[in-house]
């Protein structure tokens, strides 16, 4: 090689180099930029309603005066709401994990099962609340109830546990199933004794993970008709309620100065108890996937 | 089984068939379970055919797709969805053109450069923007993005579809960025070695080797965040007004398919009218788009998982 293609070669090189450098800084640029979006979010959100939320904000009723408008009837419902998904979905989503990875022939039937799963993921939240307001409100006559927008959105988080649930119980070597099953277990014996103990931490994240997606959600409640104004908290499930996305959403949707502010301060509590919500998450998995035993 | 002639055999046997049997109420309770999500699947495609098969005795399904206009509320009825149509098309494209070169780019530095202590701390940070409530999108949209961002490029309205695209497209990309990334780390690390033993630089690797290696599953990502941003509600509510205008102005205010479902339940219409039937029929069609594009991205994922399994 002379000596002059040598240096043409390291010239080119050097180009190739700087356009790697050019391009690194364009991919962490993006990636900032992400972050920086999160930042201004929250930022935003802080400065406009952090000075609102307060002892009597969290505890007093809506009102047509912004600066005594409250979230109590919101807080509540939100409750109310959860309970009652959880307590609907959980059971449901565990119990169809189970079926799907402990039970399921390999048949079509599962498949079909599990594509349509699938499918269900990714269906836009509002057809839910379409479902919800043609099945549970009007067919079931459980009117625009606690336990109507529960199913609803039970319904809703269902394919998240599911999925998450599977997950776990995947996790779990067949080993362990396999000296069950020897040692003259059962399969629900196996699966209740041996398997889903170990699985349970996966499983819970992404119960958690469900959850926090099903306190966000305002659009199927609209559709069932959860109430934007409401002076009480619900008694017993079959009460009409309200919930915190929607209490917020009804105070962005008003022209006077001031509700904007108490709309802010509905988004500060909601941020800090899925947040919170979130890093229970995390904590659960990090802290179990350290003490794993395989 | 040898066992079963004699008396202990038989005990044990009989017990275990008593097992069995108790836990055939427990299999029963599972298989319900998951035969649950086709019960939903059904009971989602009969409650939409119902209202829509109402709705189309009355109106020509040409005059839907192929009209101008949209007032259904109005006293002279017409209901040609184009400017919901267009609208939510719209918003959704607006918001993948922030996503889309974002959320691949972040996802091939995740994937290519970042340090693993890094990455453990990007991923997670920019995930928290997919869990944040959509209400808050809106919040952001109409209170942050419209008249901070967007009002020196033009916008002098509230309301825009500019502004719920910009808010999308931060909500969506995480999902594109994470989704991008499980792909281009599910490019056989053997092809990148290949690729710098000829002596490609790392910039060459990533843009040559590993982003067509994981186009397949890029472009499911792309279209999992289409689908996600089609049918999303609360931002295109609150931010993207409320007027059905069919435009190509991104900051005029529109009304999205999504909005327009909300509008009309916020209101009191009564059952067995043909305004309640118009949003079973916007559900229809919203629901067919959101199942084809699923569908097709789940198709593109397996068989991109068959290229490298």
């Amino acid at each position: 090689m002379s000596h002059a293609e040598l240096s043409f070669n390291t010239r080119r090189g050097a180009v190739r180099k700087n356009i790697g450098r050019v391009f690194l800084a364009i991919c962490i640029a993006a990636t900032a930029s992400g972050i920086l979006a999160l930042v201004v979010l929250l930022a935003t959100v802080a400065l406009d309603g952090v000075s609102r939320v307060s002892w009597d904000f969290l505890n007093s009723f809506p009102s047509r005066f912004p600066e005594r408008a409250g979230i109590k009837a919101a807080l509540y419902g939100t409750v109310w709401m959860m309970a009652f998904t959880a307590l609907f979905a959980v059971p449901v989503g565990i119990g169809a994990a189970i079926y799907l990875e402990e039970f399921a022939p390999r048949n079509w039937l599962t498949k079909i099962i599990e594509t349509n799963i699938n499918n269900l993921a990714g269906v836009p939240s509002i057809i839910y609340g379409l479902l919800g307001l043609t099945v549970f409100v009007r067919v079931m006559d459980l009117g625009r109830s606690v336990m109507a927008g529960s199913l609803t959105m039970a319904l809703l988080v269902l394919p998240i546990i599911i999925v998450a649930s599977r997950e776990g119980l995947r996790s779990v070597p067949p080993s362990i199933r396999e000296a069950a099953l020897g040692l003259g277990a059962t399969r629900w014996q196996m699966v209740w004794v041996q398997v889903l103990p170990p699985a349970m931490p996966t499983i819970m994240t992404g119960v958690i993970l469900a959850l926090s997606r099903a306190i966000g959600e305002a659009a199927p409640l609209i559709m069932i008709g959860a109430l934007t104004f409401l002076a009480f908290t619900p008694d017993d499930p079959f009460d009409q309620f309200t919930v915190l996305p929607i209490q917020v959403y009804n105070w962005i949707s008003r022209p006077q100065a001031g509700f904007s502010d108490a709309a802010a301060a509905g988004i500060v509590v909601l941020l800090v108890v899925l947040l919170s919500m979130n890093a229970l998450a995390i904590l659960l998995r990090n802290h179990f996937e350290r003490s794993r035993r395989w | 089984m040898a066992t079963i002639a004699t008396p202990a055999g038989s005990f044990r046997a009989r017990r275990r068939a008593i097992i069995r049997l108790r836990e055939a109420p427990i299999f029963l309770f599972l298989f319900a379970c998951a035969a649950l999500s086709i019960v939903t699947t059904v009971g989602i495609v009969l409650v939409l055919f119902e209202e829509t098969y109402k709705f189309f005795e009355e109106v020509s399904f040409i005059d839907f797709i192929t009209g101008t206009k949209w007032t259904p509320l109005f006293t002279s009825k017409q209901f040609g969805v184009l400017p919901l149509f267009n609208a939510t098309l719209m918003i959704a494209l607006g918001s993948l053109v922030l996503a889309l070169p974002l959320g691949v780019l972040a996802a091939i530095f995740l994937s290519e450069y970042a340090p693993p202590g890094v990455r453990a701390i990007v991923k997670p940070v920019l995930e928290i923007l997919a869990g944040i409530p959509t209400v808050v999108y809106g919040y952001f949209a109409l209170l942050f993005i419209a008249p901070e961002i967007l009002r020196p490029f033009g916008q002098n309205t509230a309301f825009s579809a500019a502004s719920a695209s910009v808010a999308m497209g931060i909500m969506i990309l995480p999902l594109v960025a994470s989704l991008s990334e499980d792909a281009m780390r599910a490019v056989p690390q053997s092809l990148r070695e290949g690729a710098y033993g000829l002596g490609a630089t790392k910039f060459e690797v990533a843009t040559k080797v590993v982003v067509p290696g994981a186009f397949s599953g890029i472009v499911a990502a792309v279209i999992l965040a289409a689908s996600r941003a089609i049918g999303e509600t609360m931002i295109v509510v609150i931010a993207a007004g409320n007027q059905p205008t069919l435009s190509w102005n991104p900051f005029d205010a529109m009304q999205a398919m999504t909005a327009y479902i909300v509008q009309v339940s916020l209101g009191d219409t009564p059952r067995n009218t043909i305004e309640y039937s118009t949003i079973f029929a916007i559900g229809a069609l919203l629901f067919v788009a959101t199942l084809i594009l699923n569908i097709f991205a789940q198709w593109l994922l397996a068989r991109f998982r068959e290229v490298y399994d």
